[in-house]
């Protein structure tokens, strides 16, 4: 057997069937691939495309209705799919590795760190007694720095990403055939999983490990792999470089995909971003030609007669679509053009003004400092983003605006006039001004409430309409948002992510508020229903002249929707600015280095830093400038002593730290040599 | 763009069909469902005369009296079909009403945490550091045996029971941010509780009040026995065998006590059954 020679994972023809009511259901339609030794080969698409599917089948961990109709699986070479128990086991155990998305529950919670990753290399054959001193050896290879210390604890005491440091060591432990990575950093902040993909890069490069990547993030995957293939619908619709296939796509689920993006520092008052019109077809459908025909704007009669093969684009570039010459030229399916943009007229008294807004939360003991004394003023009809790590403070700062917590000092001004603390405490007026859109609908809708009794209850309460009035407002509200009449006898659970995000947008629109906060809207949700989802809240926000505050942790998003962006960390402005000067810079350090942390699909310009270690406790603040102990351009003793002042650095930009602005913008100058942007395709 | 209007149908649909291949509902609900047919009907369909005392005294079971007669002449057979209605009466009576107790105290220790929920909490732990049966041995002895007294001992002595389930499902769904979204509309804390947060948490509740019928069978029976419930000479269950356990030591009329004592705990396991039915498919 030439094992070596083979390669690492070879899929062909693979088909995965679900058993489910009697009836079995195609999940994966004939996917062939293959992944090289020492190749990073990554897998993208929507959720429900059969991602994961296929790496469950690789390690035949397929759920029990689920099972391989037809293909073959090959992992170094050996059959997977022939394999007894005892030598899945034994490959399992030595030539394949899996890290999922989450970390904390790969990890047992009732084993410490060391043990857990001691009984890797045991099971691996390594005498029980060299195994602590092997894992200890692995834990420092993921450049954990006190790897003695962390192997005694266990895994609720180390953060997110320390923890998926630690599934990395363990699966790297044995030296695997194929490493699967199933959206390794999807549920880390975006300077952690800047520091984890570095990792994984570094190690792959060192070990030759040969991955197979998975996640719905294109520009993770244009940062870290070579070739890409993209999942629609359980089939394979276009494999090739990473490069070829990013900036010069042939299949037309791509090309839509990489236009809902936004990116290259596109802007609300740019136009719409484009939507891929439609649904994903359901699990299992029997589907006569192209899998992609019913949502393609190219569609031909012979799309939905006949399969598309894949046809070879050249350089190792393959496209299922019989129209794959003009696939860039595929219509737009949301027209570009936008009513003008709100003109903000930040002379008059400010909508809404928050004066040193505090929370500190009392804590077995610990004061958590949350948020310290946050200032922000937000017109009519304007934007403003809100970005900063999780635990910088941006949650609390917008419930404690929407009085939903008691905030611990501070004002809150609505039209230069004090609003109550506390929620129960404001008139109905007040209370329907201030409105929010949740990041997860599954859980800011009531599950048990049909969707017409939530809008006829909001607008009851919000709006004070009752009888017909309150129908026909709600039909005007649900055709606002795009709900069609039948939307509206379902229970949010019969409804998909963005439909039920529309649901609870047209809830928060109910009473005409004028400030809505976004809670990461779109995180929760496919880019494509994200394009749609920020493209009706532009929609809305011209139409009615509402404000919002927008949280998050996406700043190709922030970008896209924001007049003005705001930094938090530690519960602290560190910067407050025009939004094109935020991105542009000069900026902030602390802006700096969340810029740098996030990959894009044009590839970065930028210098990388990163921030070193995990952001500090609120509970122990750290003296003088909360940002010093990570800071990257820190200038001396000063930082650690004195809290720079937040001051206008350049007209409507708030900078809060030592160095002077000029010499931030000497630091901060682009390399000569830097190319200009990569045109947006 | 479709909308799936199969998904919640078929989702109920599931559930209901999950019910019905359960190995353990089928089974239990067949035999409660044969207990409440007896508790309506049990005189009607009864050979003889379940208080009459006028069959030969101490006969054994027979094809004439299939479980024999008691020492005053009265037919077993008779007494234990007629016996179904008294505990079919109170015990799912008690246990509604620490459902609904429970379900309440759940809600407002659950939703508002603070004050309340410390002070009703400790109360509850006091409750429920003592024995069940002593609290409702005291009081029934206080206030005197009676079946409603009965009822209502039980249904208090089940509340704090059943407010802790609750108050852990509450707890949890506060914190989803439909609760908040209804705060931020104006919504009263009573109008959170019933309409928004109840319709979540029906599920443990209904698990809770299968669990907790089986219990209040047992409660009662135990009760009863001891003097405390049902009062001669209903043809009560525990009652029977209280009449009659004292004829054991001679050896020979264990007819009198066994049929009753059986059908006791055929209708224990059954409440028990169903509950597990219940609980594995709700819990998925």
């Amino acid at each position: 057997m030439s094992a070596d020679a083979a390669p690492a994972l070879q899929l062909v023809d693979v088909d995965v069937v679900y058993r489910v009511r009697g009836r079995e259901r195609e999940v994966l339609r004939g996917v062939s691939l293959t992944v090289g030794r020492g190749e990073a080969y990554g897998l993208v698409g929507e959720s429900g495309c059969g991602k994961s599917t296929t790496a469950l089948a690789v390690v035949r961990y397929l759920p029990r209705n689920g099972r391989v109709r037809a293909g073959s699986i090959e992992v170094a070479g050996r059959d997977v799919l022939s394999l007894s128990g005892a030598e899945l086991r034994r490959l399992r155990a030595q030539e394949l590795s899996m890290v999922y998305q989450n970390p904390g529950e790969a990890l047992n919670p009732s084993i410490r760190v060391g043990d857990q990753v001691a009984e890797v290399f045991r099971v691996g054959g390594v005498p029980r007694g060299e195994a602590p001193a092997r894992a200890e050896g692995a834990l420092r290879t993921v450049q954990i720095a006190a790897p003695a210390s962390v192997m005694r604890r266990y895994p609720h005491q180390l953060s997110g990403g320390m923890q998926q440091r630690v599934v990395i060591a363990m699966a790297l432990a044995k030296n695997p055939a194929l490493l699967i990575l199933d959206e390794p950093t999807t549920g880390l902040d975006a300077t952690v999983e800047a520091e984890v993909l570095d990792l994984i890069q570094q190690l792959q490069a060192e070990f030759h490990t040969s991955v197979l990547f998975i996640s719905h993030n294109l520009a993770v995957i244009a940062k870290m792999c070579e070739r890409v293939g993209v999942l629609y619908a359980g089939r394979l619709v276009e494999e090739g470089p990473v490069e070829r296939v990013l900036h010069d796509p042939r299949h037309p689920y791509t090309v839509g995909l990489l236009r809902c993006i936004p990116r290259g520092g596109v802007r609300k008052d740019h136009g719409r971003l484009d939507t891929i019109p439609g649904f994903l077809p359901s699990i299992g459908e029997e589907l006569a030609g192209c899998v992609f025909a019913d949502r393609c704007a190219l569609v031909q009669p012979i799309c939905r007669t006949d399969e598309p093969p894949l046809y070879d684009v050249g350089t190792a570039h393959a496209s299922r679509c019989h129209f794959h010459e003009i696939a860039q030229e595929l219509p737009r399916a949301t027209p570009a053009d936008l009513e003008q943009p709100l003109r903000i007229d930040r002379t008059s008294t400010p909508l809404l003004r928050v004066e040193d807004l505090a929370k500190v939360f009392h804590q077995s003991g610990h004061d958590v400092h949350a948020l310290g004394g946050v200032s922000a003023s937000i017109w009519p009809g304007e934007t403003l983003g809100l970005v900063g790590e999780s635990g910088s403070g941006k949650t609390t700062f917008a419930r404690a605006l929407l009085g939903l917590v008691g905030p611990s000092g501070g004002t809150v001004e609505l039209d230069g006039r004090g609003l109550a603390p506390r929620l129960g405490q404001r008139t109905p007026e007040d209370v329907r001004v201030l409105q929010i859109v949740f990041q997860n609908p599954d859980s800011a809708l009531n599950r048990r409430h049909l969707v017409r009794r939530i809008l006829r209850r909001a607008l009851k309460k919000l709006a004070g309409l009752s009888g017909s009035g309150a129908e026909e407002r709600m039909h005007e509200l649900a055709d606002s948002v795009r709900l069609a009449e039948r939307h509206l006898s379902v229970r949010p659970n019969q409804l998909s992510g963005g439909l039920k995000q529309r649901v609870a947008i047209a809830r928060a629109f109910a009473g005409s508020p004028r400030l809505v906060v976004c809670d990461e809207p779109t995180s929760a949700l496919d880019v494509s229903v994200q394009a749609a989802i920020l493209n009706l809240l532009v929609e809305l926000q011209a139409d009615q002249k509402v404000a919002y505050l927008f949280i998050s942790h996406d700043l190709g998003v922030v970008r896209y929707i924001s007049d003005r962006i705001a930094v938090l960390y530690l519960g602290r402005l560190m910067e407050l600015g025009p939004a094109d000067v935020v991105f542009e810079g000069p900026h902030h350090p602390y802006t700096e280095a969340l810029l740098s942390a996030v990959p894009t699909i044009d590839g970065g310009g930028r210098d990388r830093i990163r921030l070193k270690g995990e952001i500090p406790s609120p509970a122990a603040l750290p003296s003088g400038c909360v940002f010093h102990t990570r800071c990257h351009r820190r200038i001396g003793p000063i930082c650690e002593q004195e809290e720079p002042p937040l001051v206008e650095a350049t007209p409507g930009q708030f900078l809060r730290c030592h160095i002077p602005i000029e010499e931030l913008r000497r630091l901060q100058a682009p390399e000569p040599a830097e190319a200009a942007p990569a045109a947006v395709v | 763009m479709p909308v799936r209007p199969t998904a919640a149908v078929t989702a109920r649909r599931e559930t209901f069909r999950q019910l019905l291949r359960s190995k353990t509902l089928i089974p239990g609900a067949a035999i409660v469902g044969f207990w409440i047919f007896c508790a309506i009907l049990g005189p009607t369909i009864a050979p003889h005369d379940p208080l009459g005392q006028t069959q030969p005294q101490l006969v054994a079971p027979s094809w004439k009296y299939l479980f024999g007669t008691d020492q005053l002449g009265r037919d077993v057979l008779s007494r234990v079909l007629a016996g179904a209605r008294s505990i079919m009466v109170v015990a799912p009576a008690a246990t509604l009403l620490g459902l609904v107790g429970g379900t309440i105290v759940g809600l407002v220790t659950g939703y508002f945490r603070g004050l309340v929920d410390d002070a009703v909490s400790r109360v509850i732990d006091a409750v429920l550091a003592l024995p069940l049966i002593v609290i409702a041995v005291t009081v029934l002895a206080a206030l005197g045996p009676s079946t409603v007294t009965l009822i209502v001992v039980i249904g208090i002595v089940f509340t704090p029971l059943v407010g802790r389930t609750v108050r852990a499902a509450v707890l949890a769904e506060r914190s989803l941010e439909y609760v908040q979204a209804a705060r931020l509309r104006g919504e009263r804390a009573p109008y959170v509780m019933f309409v928004e947060i109840l319709p979540n948490v029906m599920g443990p509740i209904v698990v809770e009040a299968t669990v907790r019928l089986g219990y209040a069978i047992f409660a009662i029976a135990g009760l009863t026995f001891l003097g405390f419930g049902v009062q001669p000479p209903a043809p009560d269950w525990s009652l029977q065998i209280y009449d009659n356990y004292t004829l054991l030591s001679a050896g020979t009329y264990w007819w009198t006590v066994l049929f009753p004592a059986l059908a006791i705990a055929s209708l224990v396991i059954a409440v028990n059954l169903i509950a597990d039915g219940i609980a594995q498919v709700l819990d998925r």
